[in-house]
C-alpha cells in the first residue's frame, strides 16, 4: 500500500491530520518518551506532566498507557511509552510501542538512557533512530556517573548517533528544561540534519541496500530503513504491513538467506549482533570508566548480603515482618482504631444522628444516613491509614529496586506453577490489600501469567478479611493462635492449586517466554514519585468509597430495613425484610455448604461491597453477642469462612481487576472461576469436616463433595492441553 | 561444548554462540548476550536457580534452562 502521494509529503501524516480536528492539531506538539525499564523514564514523565497525567490501558492489552501535558506548556502532549529493551515483535509492550511510533508518528522521541548502564540502553536507541522520527538522547543519572568517576563525551556520542544529546538527572530535576527545548527544536526540523549512523557493515549492509531498493515503492521514505531491516529479519508483522506480494517476499528472503549462510547465523541474531558491535565501538570511543573497587558496585555489595544463599530468606522475612508490624499492628492499627472507634463511633455518628434529629428528619432517614451510609462506609474508610502506610513501604521497596531481588529469590518456587518469581510480589501485596496487589501484576510481561496472577492473587487473605477470620477463630476454634496463619497457608495452597489447574488449559498455555530480568542498581526513590504512588492508590480507593460503596450501603440498608409485613410495604424487622426474602431464595444454594440461612448468605453478599461488612452485617442481623448462633456447628463455620476468603474480592478489587484485564470475557471468567472454586472447596470442607465432627450425615452431599474432589484432582494432575512451558527455552539445533 | 548454565560462580566466560530461535533467543540477545560478549557469573539464587550474570555493566537474572542455549568458552 503506497504511502506517498504526489507532493512527496508523507501521505500518512497528511491523512492523519485531515481526518482529525484540523487546524488546532498543527499547533500541538507530541513528544514520546521511550526507554528501558528502570531508566528513570517514569520519574521524568512525572516531572514533566505533574498532575495532568492520565492513566489507562492500551487497547486490547493489559499494558498501561500514560499520557499528559507538559506542565509549562499545555500545548505539548507527553506520551509515555512502556519501558522496553527492544522493538521486537514478541511482547505486548514492544508491539504496542512499535504500532504507536509507526502509526501515530509523534513529532519527536525523547529517549531516556540510563547512563550508568549505557551499552544496553543504546541498543534501543539504534532502533528508535531508524524510525525516521527525530530523537533526542537524554542521558539520565549523570550525577551517578560523575560520582563513580566515569566520563562520557556527550558531543561525540550525539555526533556518532546522529542525534541531539543532553545530560539530565530526572530525580534531581537537572537538565530537564534544556532537554525539552532540544526536543521542540528537533521536532521543528523538516529533514534530519545529521547523517544516520552506519550501524550495519559488510554483507549485511549490502543486503539491506538491496532490500531498501525493492521495498521503496511500498512505504514512506522515512521508514524505508526500518522496514528493510525488519524484512531482512523476516519480521512477519512488518512484512504484512508493507503489503508485499509473495514473489517480492521470496526475493528478499533470498538476500537474507545468502547472508545467513555466509555468516553462519540467523537473520535476527545477525542484526542484533551487529547493533551491539556498533554500540561497543561507540561506547569505547565516548565513555571512559573508572575501574571498580574489587569489581563491585554499591548495589553488588548490598546484594552480597541480601541475596546471599543463607541470609536472603531470613532478611526478606524480617523486612516483611517489619513492614506489616508497623503498618498493620502498631502505627496503622492505632490510626485505624482511632478512626473506627473514636472518629466515627464516638464523634461523627452520634453527632450526625443528633444533627439530623434536630433538623426534624424522620427516623428512617436518620437510620439510613447514620447506620446505613456512615456506618457502612466507616469500615473501609477506617482502613485507610493502614493501607496508606503499607502502600508507602511497599512502594519504597519496589522503587528502590529490592522487589526484583525478591522475584529473583522466589523464581524457582514459581516455575513449577508455570509462573515466574515476578508473580510473588502481587501475592505479597495482596496480603495487605488486593487492589494494589492486582495492579502490581503489571510488571509481569507474559500476558497469560499476568492474568493467572490477577485471578488468584485475592485468594490470599487481605486486611479486610481479618475480622471474619478473628470471629470464626475466636468463637468456634476457641481463639486458637494457629487459625489466622493457617488461613494464609490455605490461601497459598489455593493459589498453587488454581495455578496448577489453570495452566493445563490451552488458553493459558504460554508460548515460551524466558525469565530474563534485570536487577537494577539500588537507589533512593524520589519522595515525590512515592507520594504519587501512594496517593494514586488511596485516591482510587476513596473514589470507590464515595461512589460504589456509598450506593452499596444505601441498597443494603434499604434491603435490610424494608419489606412486606402484614400485607403492606414499609420499615420492618430484619426477619421480614427484602434482604431476608432475597436471601431466603438464594440460601438453599448454600445449604450443601452448611450455611443455607438467609442471614449468612446476606452477610456473604455484603462482603462484595467490602469484606469487613461480613462481620458487621452478621452483627446487625444476629446481635453482636450471638453471631455464632448463626452456625450449625464448626464445620459449617469453617466452610463459611473459607468460602468468604476464596470467593471474588470486594467491589473495589473487582473493578481494579476489570480495568487491568481490559477484556470483559476475561473478567467474567475470573469471577466465575473464583466463585466456583470457593464453592467447591467450601463444599468439601463442610461435607468431609462434618462427617468427621459428626454433624453431617453421609448422603447426597457427601457424594457431591467426593465427586468435586475427584474432578479437582484430575484437573491438577492431567496432562497439559497446550505447550508444556516448564521446559523453558526451545532448544533447536541450527541446521 | 560448554553452556552457560554449567559455569560456576565467579567465572568469567566469553559467549561463543547462541542456539535455538524465536522469542527466547531474541530476548537473551536483546539484553546484550551476543557472540564475543564477556559475561561474569555473579552467583546463583538461594534456591539454586536462576543465575545472576554481570555483563555490559549491569546485572541480569537468567534461568539455567534458558542459559543452556548459550555456548561459552
Amino acid at each position: 500500500m503506497p504511502l506517498t502521494d504526489g507532493n512527496d509529503e508523507p501521505a500518512a501524516r497528511q491523512y492523519k491530520y485531515s481526518q482529525l480536528k484540523g487546524v488546532i492539531l498543527y499547533m500541538e506538539l507530541r513528544i514520546a518518551l521511550a526507554g528501558n525499564p528502570n531508566s528513570g523514564k517514569t520519574t521524568l514523565f512525572n516531572k514533566l506532566t505533574g498532575s495532568t497525567q492520565y492513566v489507562g490501558n492500551w487497547p486490547g492489552v493489559t499494558v498501561e498507557k500514560k499520557d499528559g501535558r507538559l506542565k509549562t506548556d499545555h500545548n505539548v502532549i507527553i506520551q509515555d511509552l512502556p519501558g522496553i529493551y527492544s522493538l521486537s515483535p514478541y511482547t505486548n509492550e514492544e508491539v504496542v510501542t512499535r504500532k504507536y511510533l509507526l502509526e501515530e508518528r509523534p513529532d519527536v522521541i525523547m529517549n531516556i538512557v540510563d547512563a550508568t548502564n549505557i551499552e544496553r540502553n543504546l541498543y534501543l536507541t539504534t532502533q528508535l533512530i531508524e524510525l525516521g522520527i527525530p530523537v533526542v538522547l537524554c542521558l539520565n543519572m549523570m550525577d551517578v556517573v560523575r560520582k563513580n568517576g566515569d566520563l562520557i563525551d556527550l558531543a561525540k556520542l550525539g555526533k556518532r548517533l546522529g542525534c541531539r544529546a543532553v545530560e539530565i538527572s530526572a530525580l534531581k530535576g537537572d537538565g530537564i528544561s534544556e532537554a525539552v527545548e532540544l526536543a521542540v527544536e528537533a521536532a521543528g526540523e523538516k529533514a534530519p540534519e545529521a547523517e544516520q549512523p552506519h550501524v550495519f557493515k559488510g554483507s549485511v549492509e549490502h543486503a539491506l541496500a538491496h532490500i531498501e531498493e525493492s521495498i521503496a515503492p511500498y512505504t514512506d521514505p522515512r521508514l524505508i530503513r526500518w522496514f528493510a531491516i525488519k524484512a531482512f529479519e523476516r519480521d512477519q508483522r512488518a512484512i504484512t504491513e508493507l503489503g508485499l506480494d509473495s514473489e517480492l517476499i521470496a526475493h528478499i528472503s533470498q538476500h537474507t538467506a545468502d547472508c545467513e549462510r555466509e555468516m553462519d547465523d540467523e537473520a535476527e541474531s545477525i542484526i542484533t549482533d551487529q547493533r551491539y558491535r556498533y554500540i561497543t565501538e561507540v561506547v569505547h570511543e565516548t565513555v571512559t570508566k573508572k575501574p571498580l573497587k574489587n569489581g563491585m558496585t554499591f548495589s553488588d555489595r548490598v546484594d552480597s548480603v541480601v541475596t546471599d544463599k543463607y541470609l536472603a530468606l531470613p532478611i526478606f522475612a524480617g523486612i516483611m515482618f517489619l513492614v506489616y508490624y508497623v503498618s498493620v499492628t502498631t502505627a496503622g492499627g492505632f490510626l485505624t482504631d482511632f478512626m473506627n472507634d473514636t472518629l466515627f463511633g464516638a464523634w461523627i455518628m452520634p453527632a450526625a444522628a443528633s444533627l439530623l434529629t434536630s433538623l426534624g428528619a424522620s427516623d428512617w432517614l436518620v437510620s439510613l444516613i447514620v447506620d446505613g451510609v456512615i456506618g457502612g462506609i466507616s469500615a473501609p474508610l477506617g482502613f485507610i491509614p493502614q493501607m496508606a502506610i503499607l502502600f508507602f513501604f511497599l512502594s519504597f521497596l519496589e522503587d528502590c529496586g529490592y522487589m526484583s531481588r525478591v522475584a529473583f529469590i522466589m523464581d524457582r518456587a514459581f516455575r513449577k506453577l508455570g509462573l515466574s518469581g515476578k508473580s510473588f510480589i502481587p501475592l505479597l501485596i495482596s496480603s495487605g490489600c488486593g487492589v494494589p496487589g492486582i495492579m502490581a501484576a503489571r510488571t509481569i510481561e507474559n500476558e497469560n501469567n499476568r492474568r493467572m496472577t490477577m485471578i488468584t492473587t485475592t485468594m490470599i487473605p487481605c486486611g479486610a478479611k481479618l475480622p471474619v477470620i478473628a470471629l470464626i477463630s475466636g468463637s468456634i476454634m476457641g481463639g486458637a493462635w494457629w487459625m489466622a496463619p493457617s488461613m494464609y497457608f490455605m490461601g497459598i495452597a489455593a493459589v498453587v492449586t488454581s495455578c496448577l489447574i489453570l495452566k493445563k488449559f490451552r488458553r493459558f498455555a504460554s508460548q515460551d517466554t524466558p525469565f530474563v530480568m534485570e536487577l537494577p542498581d539500588y537507589h533512593l526513590p524520589a519522595a515525590k514519585s512515592m507520594m504519587i504512588h501512594v496517593w494514586d492508590r488511596v485516591k482510587g480507593f476513596l473514589i470507590k468509597a464515595g461512589t460504589v460503596l456509598f450506593l452499596c450501603c444505601v441498597i443494603m440498608w434499604f434491603l435490610g430495613n424494608f419489606g412486606f409485613s402484614g400485607g403492606s410495604f414499609g420499615m420492618t424487622e430484619a426477619d421480614s425484610s427484602l434482604l431476608a426474602a432475597i436471601g431466603g431464595v438464594i440460601a438453599p444454594i448454600f445449604a450443601p455448604l452448611g450455611f443455607g440461612s438467609w442471614q449468612l448468605v446476606a452477610s456473604s453478599i455484603s462482603g462484595f461491597a467490602a469484606k469487613e461488612s461480613i462481620v458487621s452485617t452478621m452483627s446487625v442481623l444476629a446481635g453482636p453477642d450471638n453471631m455464632i448462633g448463626l452456625f450449625a456447628g464448626s464445620a459449617a463455620a469453617m466452610a463459611f469462612l473459607i468460602f468468604n476468603l476464596l470467593d471474588s474480592p470486594c467491589l473495589a478489587a473487582i473493578s481494579t481487576l476489570a480495568r487491568e484485564m481490559n477484556d470483559r470475557r476475561w473478567t467474567a471468567f475470573a469471577l466465575a472461576y473464583q466463585n466456583t472454586f470457593a464453592y467447591a472447596v467450601a463444599l468439601m470442607v463442610y461435607q468431609f469436616g462434618g462427617l468427621v465432627t459428626g454433624t453431617v450425615e453421609p448422603g447426597a452431599g457427601t457424594i457431591a463433595a467426593a465427586a468435586v474432589l475427584m474432578i479437582m484432582i484430575w484437573l491438577i494432575v492431567r496432562k497439559s492441553a497446550g505447550n508444556d512451558d516448564m521446559k523453558g527455552a526451545a532448544y533447536e539445533l541450527h541446521n | 561444548m560448554r553452556t552457560l548454565n554449567q559455569a560456576k560462580p565467579g567465572e568469567k566466560i566469553v559467549v561463543e554462540r547462541i542456539n535455538g530461535s524465536g522469542p527466547v533467543k531474541r530476548r537473551i540477545m536483546d539484553m546484550g548476550i551476543t557472540r564475543g560478549t564477556e559475561v561474569m557469573v555473579r552467583k546463583f539464587a538461594p534456591m539454586g536457580d536462576p543465575m545472576e550474570l554481570n555483563l555490559r555493566g549491569y546485572e541480569l537474572s537468567l534461568r539455567k534452562s534458558d542459559a543452556a542455549i548459550i555456548e561459552v568458552s
